[in-house]
């Protein structure tokens, strides 16, 4: 049998590579929009004048960065329940752990946008009699989230490799469900192949969807 | 209209400020002069509690200013400020730049900061410029836009930070006619400038600030022409031979 031939599992099987993307998108793009919401806040919170919110951000940023993906899943897998005991599903598990962990690389992305900006920006929203809040909501991140779009852009990406981890959980995203035609078929390496062929061509949309974005956006760069 | 008593600021060990005395009537155009890092801007930054200073009064229509107070939305409207960087926010029109912290910080309607913001426009020759961005305009255009910005907040006092310091030459003349007109009308203002020729003109007093004091103060002909202290001295000829 050829390798190319090898492949014709592929005829009775593609559906599962198209369940396993979009649930994989799914769990990307959730992941993504919360985990930006809560890395504002953590951005923010880090800043706080309040030292137990900045200790909390940091911890929180740090404990996530420095310790495996694949720890957290577990720890939200076995802990959520613990804590709050309720049944939570699989994917919900999966998402919330993604989220968690995109959170912490995004506040330290919003960070350095805040940071990058002249401190003009800061100091004439202040002289013109706004407070933090409006500052923040009006002036700096609507500035800073332009900035950073491509950094965010690429935490997209990562989320969307990322997740392949959470099919330890049983989540139906494109790694497991290589896995289950590898069961299914007996194949040794072609279904993961496909995986990866997949994640490439996703991952090489994505870089070209973000390299139109920002030449379009250095077209009308209105600065 | 302002008053200022022994105030000083320090950073760390480093007193940039020090026991400063400052008394700006209703309608005075003060001028402040001095070396570079002598702690002009400092000051002014003070004023409008920017900067917290460490100690001192600021009392301002005769009311006692609490230097260490939480709510400075009400000083930092009734005292404009104008950077020398202008800081224009990058991602709003003219047009947005100067009503919306009318709208936002003083809750006016934007029907009617819109108006305001147009006639102000206006007044320092900008108003086929309101659509434009920041970006579009040359540095004297950024600036006017930000002294229309800060007129729209209808402060009593204005301050200026080396407004034209940042501006090419040829630009300059048109950020200082729209200043002299301010002036003229009877606005209060503190301005920090190294343009001789414009403090003589339209300052009511000026001030000489050198290492964190003020060294005299009087009006333009005493201290241009008659200075009384050898650091004065010094610091204006310098500055006249430059230009
Ligand atoms: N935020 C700050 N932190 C520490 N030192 C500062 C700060 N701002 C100003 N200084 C110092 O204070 C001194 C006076 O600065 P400044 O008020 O900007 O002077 P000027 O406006 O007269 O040039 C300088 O030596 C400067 O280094
Ligand atoms: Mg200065």
């Amino acid at each position: 049998m050829s390798f190319i031939s090898s492949f014709s599992f592929m005829s009775q099987y593609w559906m599962m590579f198209v369940q396993g993307v979009i649930t994989t998108i799914e769990l990307a793009i959730i992941s993504i929009v919360f985990g930006f919401i809560i890395g504002i806040v953590l951005a923010i919170l880090k800043k706080s004048k309040y030292s137990i919110l900045s200790i909390f951000a940091k911890a929180y940023i740090g404990f996530i960065r420095d310790t495996p993906l694949l720890i957290q899943i577990y720890i939200v897998y076995i802990g959520l329940p613990m804590i709050f005991d309720v049944n939570i599903s699989d994917f919900a598990t999966g998402v919330i752990a993604l989220t968690l962990y995109s959170a912490a690389y995004i506040a330290e992305i919003i960070r350095s946008g805040i940071e990058s900006l002249p401190i003009g920006q800061f100091e004439a929203s202040l002289a013109l009699g706004m407070n933090k809040w409006k500052m923040m909501r009006d002036i700096i991140l609507p500035q800073a989230i332009k900035n950073i779009l491509p950094a965010l852009g690429n935490q997209f990406i990562g989320n969307v490799k990322d997740s392949s981890l959470v099919s330890v959980l049983g989540i139906t995203d494109l790694m497991y469900q290589a896995q289950t035609v590898r069961g299914s078929t007996a194949l040794g390496v072609q279904p993961i192949l496909v995986a990866a062929a997949i994640y490439l061509v996703i991952t090489w949309i994505l870089n070209c969807g973000m390299s139109y974005a920002e030449r379009r956006m250095s077209v009308n760069d209105i600065r | 209209m302002i008053s200022v008593k022994n105030l000083s600021k320090n950073y760390g060990n480093n007193k940039v400020v020090k026991n400063v005395d400052l008394e700006v009537k209703k309608g005075e155009v003060v001028v402040i002069i001095g070396p570079s890092g002598s702690g002009k801007s400092t000051l002014l930054r003070c004023l409008n509690l920017l900067e917290r200073p460490n100690e001192g009064t600021i009392k301002f229509n005769d009311k006692n200013i609490d230097i260490n107070m939480k709510d400075v939305k009400s000083i930092r409207t009734k005292v404009g400020m104008v950077f020398q960087q202008f800081n224009l926010f990058p991602h709003f029109t003219v047009l947005e730049n100067v009503c919306h912290a009318p709208v936002v910080v003083q809750k006016k309607p934007r029907k009617t900061a819109e108006e305001d913001a147009k006639k102000l426009l206006e007044s320092v020759g900008l108003g086929d410029k309101k659509d434009a961005y920041p970006s579009s305009l040359s540095g004297g255009q950024q600036q006017r836009v930000a002294i229309a910005r800060t007129l729209a907040m209808n402060p009593d006092v204005l301050l200026f930070d080396e407004p034209t310091s940042a501006l090419d030459p040829e630009m300059v003349t048109d950020v200082l006619r729209v200043m002299r007109d301010l002036a003229q009308h009877g606005r209060t203002m503190i301005i920090v400038t190294h343009e001789m020729g414009f403090a003589k003109e339209v300052a009511d007093r000026v001030v000489f600030f050198d290492k964190g004091k003020i060294v005299e103060t009087g009006t333009p002909k005493e201290i241009f022409d008659f200075p009384q202290h050898e650091r004065t001295c010094d610091f204006i000829s310098r500055v006249l031979h430059v230009i």
